[in-house]
């Protein structure tokens, strides 16, 4: 129970030049077709098992939503299949089927019965779904007096009041305050934890790296990429910058990483490495460490202005710190052809114990999105240690000050 | 087969929603439900009482201050079940878009709805009518058992035929603007205000035509006269029902996947 399986998935939809093309097409067939194809989707394939969490990434327009809405039968493929085992929830909108002049109880009923609930069943429910939903009194009410986020949280605590074998989620967590937030998103790890499998569309990076064993990116209708979430999201980032003359390319290291390069090429970093306070290049930072990072790179264009970025990551790819000269203030202008660069940013690794690594981005402006030229997933990947101080845990290395007093 | 199943699985929703439908149209009014049963009534008492004693209409061939009233009534009040089932039916697809394109659930449930909510409306209306035919003593006798095959084959030519333009509605808006000028034209061109004998016997056949004569005619017979439906008159009607409606289920069924891509 639990499964997807997707072989060959294809989408087309028809389009007429106009409605007289269509009426004609309908009455006399005989004249042959008057629309052409129009594909969202073709040969997508991959395989979900039991309890496994899945992301799909990918631009606007990529065919997310309609990936989606295939999977959950409501759009018919036009070619290849979709099988799912298992009773599935699908969180595509919340709130559908909400009426504004019931209450938040009557509205919950109505819900229920849209996904195919006996009102015994919603009985049975009802108390988890306002304990979950937390809007007090309100439940009473017309869903017309609802804030959006109360709605939201209704519609939430509805959708998973019964843990389904296949959860399918669209951009659907990006609503409702932090605290709630946290709360559904405990609730499908809690989900996970009990072999749920879960199928996420969503363009929040921490939320696919938090939750998900796999991600696909999606671009223009195919699959461009099927690997770790954080592979797969840095790929999506240099995908966002791609413009005409960026070439993207990964490369797996000797460790198995995945380092994914993209740019104009207008200028390249030559070398990034991790230095102590005596010039040595260094692969193990001790906690409180003072180093450098140096980066060199070589200007093969003119240029109007550059800025160098960098941003330390740990080893789910989350952010831990990062910044640019843009922000610095201190952006270069007028660059000349040939010239060779040398960035020296040194800082204290108040990091936590476990593995780094820093990426690397040379662009026109104080995004990357702007016109990127050159771009460099893991450029170090670097082990922090604790030698020095007492055991504490997290990705930060804050010194206390203890005082007690009794 | 699986359509009957499917509505049986989704049965709470189907009269969840009727119940819902029925509730909000006088919702946020003082009267509340009340509404449902006042609307009706005026328009019996509208009917009844002009007709029977400000313009003392009769109706040829039945000595009754009544007759006329019971006539109008008869064929006005079941002729508002037929439009409602149509004319529902027919924007179905295109109201329920919503839920159509971000849920996935049998479609068979929309007209089930349909259906129902009208039969609720009609029950009402036509509940407080009898309760006229009772107290006024006007009450037919046994033919009036006969309403309910007669209901039975008006409801499924109904929402097979107004399922089957819905269908169609959704590629061509032009049929629900058509059909709602059509359907008023219908209305006077069935003998429901004017008794069939006015119409010229050379021409009678054409009225024929319209399924919608032998249906009304039943009614009419039953609650006027108290004589059971002529059952031959009512074969052509049942057999276009039956058509219609395999062939609505079957476009259902082949043309769901573009109904949702076109919505």
């Amino acid at each position: 129970m639990g499964t997807i399986t997707v072989k060959n998935l294809g989408k087309s939809y028809q389009q007429y030049s106009s409605r007289w093309a269509r009426l004609l097409e309908w009455v006399v067939p005989f004249l042959g077709s008057r629309h052409v194809q129009k594909t969202v989707l073709r040969n997508i394939d991959f395989e979900l098992a039991e309890g496994e969490a899945l992301g799909i990434i990918g631009v606007n327009g990529a065919g997310k939503s309609t990936l989606l809405k295939l999977i959950t039968g409501i759009v018919r493929p036009t070619s290849g299949c979709v099988q799912v085992t298992g009773r599935v929830a699908a969180l595509l909108e919340l709130g559908i089927g909400f009426h504004p002049d019931f209450t938040g109880r009557q509205n919950a009923y109505m819900a229920g019965q849209l996904l195919g609930f006996s009102t015994a069943d919603i009985d049975r429910l009802m108390p988890e779904i306002e304990a979950f939903a937390e809007i007090g009194q309100y439940i009473d009410e017309p869903v017309r007096v609802y804030s959006s986020g109360m709605q939201m949280r209704l519609a939430f605590s509805v959708a998973t009041a019964h843990r389904p074998d296949v959860l399918i989620i669209d951009e659907a967590l990006s609503v409702g305050d932090a605290y709630f937030q946290h709360k559904s998103f405990g609730r499908i790890k809690a989900f996970r934890k009990l072999g749920t499998t879960l199928l996420i569309v969503s363009h929040d990076k921490a939320a696919i790296q938090a939750v998900c064993d796999r991600a696909i990116l999606l671009n223009n209708g195919e699959i461009a990429l099927e690997d770790t979430p954080e592979t797969v999201m840095d790929y999506y980032n240099a995908l966002l910058s791609a413009r005409d003359g960026v070439v993207i390319e990964q490369t797996r290291a000797q460790t198995g990483a995945v380092q994914t390069r993209s740019g104009t090429a207008e200028v390249k970093i030559i070398s990034v490495d991790l230095l102590n306070a005596t010039d040595g290049v260094i692969e193990q930072v001790k906690v409180g460490q003072l180093v450098v990072l140096r980066i060199k790179a070589r200007v093969l264009a003119d240029l109007d202005r550059l800025v160098m970025g960098y941003l330390i990551k740990d080893r789910l790819g989350q952010p831990i710190f990062g910044t640019n000269t843009s922000h610095l203030d201190q952006t270069l202008h007028q660059l000349k052809q040939d010239e060779e660069l040398t960035f020296n940013v040194s800082f204290t690794a108040n990091l936590g114990e476990g593995s780094y690594s820093i990426a690397v981005a040379l662009h026109e402006s104080a995004t990357h999105v702007n016109r990127n030229y050159d771009w460099l997933d893991q450029a170090v990947v670097f082990q922090v240690i604790n030698v020095e101080h007492g055991h504490f845990v997290g990705s930060s290395w804050m010194p206390p000050a203890l005082e007690i007093s009794r | 087969m699986h359509m009957l199943r499917a509505i049986y699985q989704y049965r709470a929703f189907i009269l969840g929603t009727i119940v819902r439908e029925f509730q909000v149209k006088y919702r946020n009014s003082l009267l509340g439900a009340l509404w449902n049963i006042i609307n009706p009534l005026a328009m019996i008492v509208i009917y009844t009482v002009i007709f029977s004693q400000l313009m003392r209409a009769k109706l040829p061939g039945v000595d009754n201050t009544f007759g006329y009233s019971i006539y109008l009534c008869a064929g006005v009040l079941t002729w508002g079940l037929f439009s409602e089932v149509t004319t529902r039916c027919l924007q179905i697809f295109i109201d329920n878009a919503n839920l159509i394109k971000k849920l996935n659930f049998p479609k068979i449930c929309l007209p089930a709805i349909v259906v129902g909510s009208a039969l609720l409306n009609f029950t009402i209306v036509f509940g407080l009518f009898t309760l006229f035919l009772v107290v006024s003593g006007n009450f037919p006798g046994w033919s009036f058992v006969g309403l309910i095959p007669v209901l039975a084959i008006q409801i499924s030519f109904a929402a097979s035929l107004g399922l089957s333009l819905g269908i169609l509605n959704v590629f061509f808006r032009d049929i629900g603007q058509f059909f709602g000028i059509f359907i008023q034209f219908w209305f006077w061109l069935t003998p429901i205000v004017y008794p069939i004998t006015i119409i010229p016997q050379s021409v009678r056949w054409v009225m024929d035509l319209n399924p919608m004569t032998s249906i009304i005619a039943s009614y009419q017979n039953i609650l006027v006269s108290n004589t059971w439906p002529s059952w031959e008159s009512l074969w052509p009607v049942t057999l276009a029902s039956i058509v219609l409606g395999v062939w609505c289920l079957h476009l259902l069924r082949t043309r769901a996947s573009e109904i949702v891509d076109e919505l």
